[in-house]
Parts: C-alpha cells; structure tokens; sequence
C-alpha cells in the first residue's frame, strides 16, 4: 500500500505543491488531475523515488514501485522482445508472454522497436509495467498517443492489474473507464510561497 | 546486471551504435602524425608512446557522451533509476561496456600502430600492457564525466574540458612506461602507480558518478 | 553563544559584510600597496639577479593564493554537501574567478622572471606544470557553473567535482615531480635552518602575503554579495511567474 503525508515537492528550485496526502490500498487506483504545469510530473517523480520531497513523506517501499514516464525508454535498434527481455531481467522476473499477450503486442515481437508506430511504440512501454510484477504503478501521462481502441485495452489492463491485488497511481486527462478509480484535483495544493520578511533561514532564495 | 551489459554492447554493435568509430580515430591519428613530423625512423620511435597514448585517450574521449546521453534522452535513465539495481552499479556496468566497445579494441590494435610509428621491440609489451591497466582507468574517469554532464545541451565539449585534467595522471604514468621501456629502462614505478590510480578510480569514483547521476536525473 | 553557522543565512551575511567588506576592502589596499612599494622601492637588489627578483613580491603571493583558493573552494563545497548552506556554495562559485587569476599572475611573473633567469618564457617544470594543470581545473570549475541553468543542481554539480577534481589535482602534481625534476628552485620560504632569503625580502614578501590574502577576501566578498543578490533576483523573478 501507498500512503502520502503532508507532502511538498519542488521544481527547479520552486516549490510547487504542498500538504498533499492520500493513501492506496490494495486493489485502488487514483488518477490525478490538475493543469498543465501544475506539478503533477513532479509529484509522481517524488513518489517514484527520483526526487527528494520539500517535505512530508512518502510511505512505500522503493521496490514495490514501477515508474513509467512520458518516455518510454525504448531502444530502437532492439526488437519488442529484447527491450521486454532485458526489463525483465533487470526487474529479475520471468517470462514476457502475458505483458506481450495483454498489450496485443503478440505479432509485432520481433520487429525492431523503431519500425513500430508511436501509439505501439506506446503499448510497448507499457508492456514493460506488466514486465516489473510490482504492485504500484506510477504513470505519467500513461495514454498520450494511444488509440481509442488502445486506451479500451490500456484501461482493462489496468483492471486486471487492481484486480490482482495492485495499485495503480496516475496523471491523466483521459477518461480511461475506470469508473472506480478515485481523482484526486491537485489545484487546491498549489505552494504558496514564504510571504517576503518572514525569517526563514534561506528565505532570500525562495 | 548481466543483462544490462549485454544490451549496452548489442547497442554499441548494432547500426548506429558507433563501435569502431574511436577505432577508426586511432588509426587516422597513427597515420596523421607521420605525415605531420616526418617519415623519419628515429624521430617517430622517439615521440611514438606519447603520441600512441594520446591517441588511445583521445579515442576513449570521444565514444563518452554516448554513455549516458542516449538513455537519458528516451527515459532509460529515469527508468534505470527506478529500478531494482543500485546506480553505482549501472556505472559501473556502463564503465565496462564503454571499454569492452572503446578501451578494448584500443589495446588490441595498438600493436599494428606501434609498428607504424617505428616503436622499438622491446616497447610492445610494454604498450599493450600499460593500455590494458590504464584504459579502465580512462572508462571510468569518463563515466563520471559522462554523468555529470549528462542533462546539459552541448554538453559535449563541457564534458573534454572537465574530463582531460582528471586523465593527465593516466596519460603520463602510462606513456612513462612504454618511453621507458623503449629505453630498456625498469618500468616498475610507473607501472605500479598506474595501476594504483586504476584501481583506485574503480574502487572509489562510481560511487561519485551515482551521486551526480541521480543530482542530474532529479 | 551564537553559532557560527549563524553567517550562513544569507540575509545575516549581507547584513555583516555591508560593514565588514569596506574595512576588509580597505585594508587590503593598504597592506597590499605597503608591501609593494616596500618590496619594489626599499629593498637591495640581489647580487645575481639584479632587479629581476622583485617580481618575487607578486609572484610568490598569487602562487600561494592560487592553492590557497581551491583549499577554501574544497572546504566551501564540502560544507555545502553536508549542511546545505547556500552562503557556502555561492562563496565557492564566487572564489574561482579569483582563484583563476591569481593562477594566470603567478604564471605569468613567472614566465617574466624566468626568461631573464633561465633564457626561457615556459619549461616543462613540474611546479610550473602543476599551475598550468590547476588553471585547467579552475576552467573546468567556472564551465561547469556557467553550464548549468538551475542553481542548486549546479552547486551540488561543482562540489562534487571540486573534491573528485581536488583529488586528481594531487595526483596531477605528483606525476607531474614524477615525469620530469625540474628547473624552478625549491620552495622560495623555506622552514629548513640555514635561510635562503634574507629579512630585508623576507619582511615585505610577508606583506605581500597578508595583502594577497585581504584583497582576495574583499574580492570574495564582494563576489559571494554579488551571486546573492543574483540568486535573489532570480527567485524573484520566479515569483513573479509563479502568481
């Protein structure tokens, strides 16, 4: 499970949002929203482990997360199979066939990475969340270039993922037909900043 | 681990991977300096282990920004991050792939080279043996180049200024070895104080290229 | 009993060094032209070298104050990477220009010196090739911070390479004893007994010395108030954007 406390995250040297928490159990997934540049990116890189928090913390073991980003961290040169492969055994599990079996990624296995389209281009990092067989999935972004019919297929995915116990945490303007995942509108968490003579000890720099 | 290091050489060995280009900057510079200084025996065999570790490490320097700049660029880095393997370990890894594809090679041809630039006999051993244990040294030092300019546009060029003063040690305990041993000299010191700086640069500088990596990736 | 970290706020800093700096500023003329004057004008000439061996008042000082710089730049980095003040780090992105310079002075007096003395501008001496090498990693140091647009990464950026670079500096000069004994004379002060230097030198150089070391001080403060108000003006204008 996932629980935020109290966070604040900071980008480039700005704080962005604070005093944002919620929690995930088993089996939930909550979708984020919130204008661009709002510090949704920032927020799921704090929660992946990739940045330090301003504040508050974050309770989840590192090793139980899967971070996917608006890249996708595919090599062209390498066929669908090899890129899946090789997260595979980073992530030290086994067998690639059911994430090439729900992202309908089946026929274009071995084809090199960089003939594929951008919406299987897409599929094909999302396969690697499958790859990982953690339970809390962190996406950015996770249906940019994705078709109607791919989003449909991303969205059952994401089902059968809670329905096995995971947790699904995402940033996302797409109705994904997970009627069932709770939104969370970061506005109202937006930092304000240290009002000017107040005496904090770095408060010339914020 | 293991697997990282094979995608990192199927990479470097598929199109565009860019294997062999520092190769093939060894072999013009072999060929160019000749032509610049003159086809005379004595001259080339006297300047010939400087100019063939200078070659060697401007070759190194050449292959770095592909250690880290193409991962970052389609998010293999963030994703290495977060993944299952501690960071020192991934530049480490990378280090090794980059003197597998670049170091390597390097020591391998250097011989043919040598022949080139006129180096006396007894020097050959010398040479390949130097190039062996100093090369890493040359991965390594560049891993942590490559990292902390990894997120710069134009990093490039940043990255030859900081990485060439931390190879001047390298550069002269290594071409201080072939030198003396073309003299028939005892090449033990230099020797061994190059392979203490290997060592060392091994043992300690990963853990700094983790720690500017994740500065970098945050 | 104040803590010393007390002065890493930025705000108690400038809020010092606006009294501090016109005094540390003053006085590093005035000692620093005493000196001077005095080395240059009321000492004897050497019997060898005549007059050449005046420029011993600059040269000396920019030499010590070029190690001296990256010293204080290591100690600033490391106190940055380990209490994160940003005072510290701003000290040591402002100390390497000056750090820099004081390199450039000592080669060149000692190209000056030298060519009268040795018949040559440069030799490829171990002392004057480990000030060359240390001007490459003063370079180095001042590209990187002019690379890097967010100011805290840059910080973190140059520390670390400032002790990776510190480390290899040593190295460097090791290598650079071990490739080549050279021309330059030994240490100019020396603590061994039997003293090279007489007092008549030995008082102003000492001058010399101390007035180096004020006018890099009034230097550095001056820069670290300048990179404040930088860091300031770059916060405000991120406000700006951010209401």
């Amino acid at each position: 499970m996932l629980s935020v406390q109290g966070l604040a995250c900071a980008r480039g040297g700005l704080p962005l949002l604070e005093g944002v928490s919620f929690a995930l159990q088993a089996g939930q997934a909550l979708v984020l929203r919130g204008p661009n540049g709002c510090g949704k990116t920032t927020l799921l890189r704090t929660v992946a482990g990739l940045q330090p928090a301003l504040a508050g913390e974050v309770s989840a073991s590192t090793d139980s997360i899967a971070y996917a980003a608006h890249a996708d961290g595919i090599k062209g040169t390498l066929s669908v199979r090899e890129n899946l492969e090789f997260w595979a055994a980073i992530y030290g599990t086994r067998g690639i066939g059911a994430a090439l079996e729900q992202m309908n990624l089946r026929a274009l296995a071995d084809r090199a990475a960089q003939n594929l389209s951008a919406g299987q281009k897409r599929r094909l990092g999302l396969a690697r969340l499958i790859v990982t067989g953690r339970p809390l999935w962190v996406l950015d972004e996770p249906t940019v270039s994705l078709d109607a019919a791919s989003v449909a297929l991303f969205g059952a995915v994401v089902r059968a993922h809670l329905a096995q116990g995971g947790m699904a945490l995402m940033a996302t303007h797409i109705d994904l037909g997970l009627p069932e995942a709770a939104i969370l509108d970061l506005t109202p968490y937006k930092a304000r900043l240290p009002e000017p003579g107040a005496g904090g000890f770095d408060e010339a720099f914020l | 681990m293991i697997a990282l290091l094979i995608r990192d050489l199927r990479l470097a060995l598929r199109a565009g991977g860019g294997f062999g280009l520092g190769l093939a900057f060894f072999l013009i510079l072999a060929v160019l300096v000749p032509l610049g200084v003159g086809p005379e025996p004595a001259t080339l065999a006297l300047i010939a282990p400087g100019i063939l570790w200078v070659g060697a490490l401007l070759a190194c320097l050449l292959s770095l920004d592909r250690i880290f700049a193409l991962d970052f660029e389609d998010g293999s880095l963030d994703l290495l991050a977060t993944a299952p393997v501690p960071l020192e370990a991934v530049v480490t890894i990378k280090a090794l792939a980059h003197w597998l594809t670049t170091g390597l090679p390097l020591v391998l041809i250097s011989p043919v080279l040598g022949l080139l630039l006129f180096l006396p006999a007894d020097a050959y051993l010398w040479l390949i043996l130097s190039l062996l244990l100093g090369t890493p040294a040359l991965s390594v030092i560049g891993t942590f180049g490559a990292a902390l300019t990894v997120g710069l546009k134009r990093g490039g060029l940043l990255m030859s200024l900081l990485v060439l003063p931390l190879y001047i040690p390298t550069l002269v305990f290594g071409a201080e070895v072939v030198s003396r041993g073309a003299q028939g000299l005892a090449v033990n010191t230099p020797l061994a104080l190059l392979a203490g700086i290997t060592a060392g640069a091994v043992a300690l500088l990963p853990f700094a290229s983790a720690l500017v990596l994740r500065i970098n990736l945050r | 009993m104040a803590s010393f970290w007390e002065y890493a706020n930025p705000l108690k800093f400038m809020r010092v060094t606006d009294w501090l700096l016109p005094i540390v500023a003053v006085a590093a003329v005035v000692v620093t032209a005493t000196g001077l004057i005095w080395g240059f004008f009321f000492t004897p000439d050497d019997f060898r070298q005549g007059a050449t061996v005046k420029i011993v008042f600059l040269h000396v000082p920019a030499a010590m104050m070029a190690i001296n710089v990256w010293v204080m730049m290591l100690v600033a980095s490391l106190i940055w990477l380990i209490r994160r003040h940003h005072v510290s780090a701003l000290a040591a992105k402002a100390a390497a220009p000056i750090g820099l310079t004081m390199t450039l002075i000592g080669l060149i007096t000692g190209a000056v010196w030298g060519q009268p003395m040795w018949g040559t501008w440069w030799a490829w001496d171990p002392r004057l090739t480990s000030f060359l090498i240390l001007f490459l990693f003063y370079l180095g140091y001042i590209a990187l911070w002019a690379a890097i647009d967010d100011p805290d990464t840059g910080a973190d950026l140059t520390a670390v390479l400032c002790l990776v670079g510190s480390v290899f500096a040593v190295l460097s000069r090791y290598a650079a004893l071990f490739w080549n004994q050279g021309l330059h004379q030994g240490a100019s002060l020396s603590v061994q007994p039997g003293t090279r230097m007489d007092w008549a030198y030995k008082a102003p150089l000492y001058t010399c010395m101390l007035g180096f070391g004020l006018v890099f001080l009034a230097l550095l403060l001056a820069g670290t108030r300048t990179e404040i108000r930088a860091r300031r003006m770059k916060a405000l204008v991120a406000r700006e954007r951010m209401a």
